[in-house]
């Protein structure tokens, strides 16, 4: 692509995948969450891999398979870590481990660490969401007919 | 009328003019750009209509991602559309 579209595309790049991530890491509390945040990261994705081309993507096809997976099995994995009580149990919450503060009684405005599992399972769905989405975008650009112009 | 609603219309009536043009249009990467905007202000009207959940979905799906893999498409086959 151009070169002005190469200068907008790397200010705006990391600018998308902060949002994507905050989207993700925030999705307890505000709108969005795993696949809204992945779907916006993966955008990112697809902006850099269409204005830089697909020539440095090449070996990236079998780590993003593997993310994929990873995603899938860990939320089923922190389905299944409540299973003594019942399935998707929030064995976190109120734990005082990771994500585990307790909450407070009376109004808030949302407190991040107070999700259990809640925040694991959207990371969990994000990175699926993002490999699985960036991967339909590398693998049409990488594969099929050769370029018309 | 309110602001909200006349807003409300005025995103409507966009919508409908940018996929009439992403019909209309011969040359496929400008019917791609007008679906693209067409995209981008459906996701402005469920925001309107205070669903942001789903306005960011559709932002990032219909407005990014189906775009790119359109713009990809058409890069790999022909922009012109025939008779």
């Amino acid at each position: 692509m151009t070169v002005v579209v190469r200068t907008v595309a790397r200010i705006i790049a990391p600018m998308i995948l902060a949002f994507g991530g905050y989207v993700i890491m925030h999705g307890h509390l505000t709108p969005g969450g795993g696949f809204q945040g992945g779907a916006v990261a993966a955008s990112a994705l697809a902006l850099l891999a269409i204005s830089f081309g697909f020539g440095r993507w090449k070996g990236i096809k079998a780590p993003l398979s593997f993310l994929e997976d990873l995603g899938a099995l860990a939320f089923v994995a922190l389905g299944f870590l409540g299973i003594g009580y019942t399935f998707f149990r929030n064995v976190l919450a109120a734990s005082g481990g990771l994500f585990g503060a307790p909450v407070p009684p009376g109004p808030n405005p949302g407190l991040l660490e107070t999700g259990g599992t809640l925040p694991l399972m959207n990371w969990a769905v994000g990175l699926k969401v993002i490999a699985g989405l960036g991967s339909v975008v590398l693998l049409l650009g990488l594969f099929g007919g050769e370029d018309d112009r | 009328m309110t602001l909200w609603g006349v807003l409300q219309v005025i995103t409507l009536v966009l919508i409908v003019a940018g996929a009439a043009l992403a019909v209309w249009l011969r040359d496929l990467l400008a019917a791609v750009i007008a679906l693209a905007a067409a995209s981008l202000l459906l996701s402005l009207e469920f925001y309107l209509l205070q669903a942001p959940d789903v306005a960011i979905a559709e932002a990032g799906i219909g407005a990014a991602l189906t775009t790119a893999i359109y713009v990809l498409a058409i890069r790999k086959t022909r922009r012109k559309e025939e008779e």
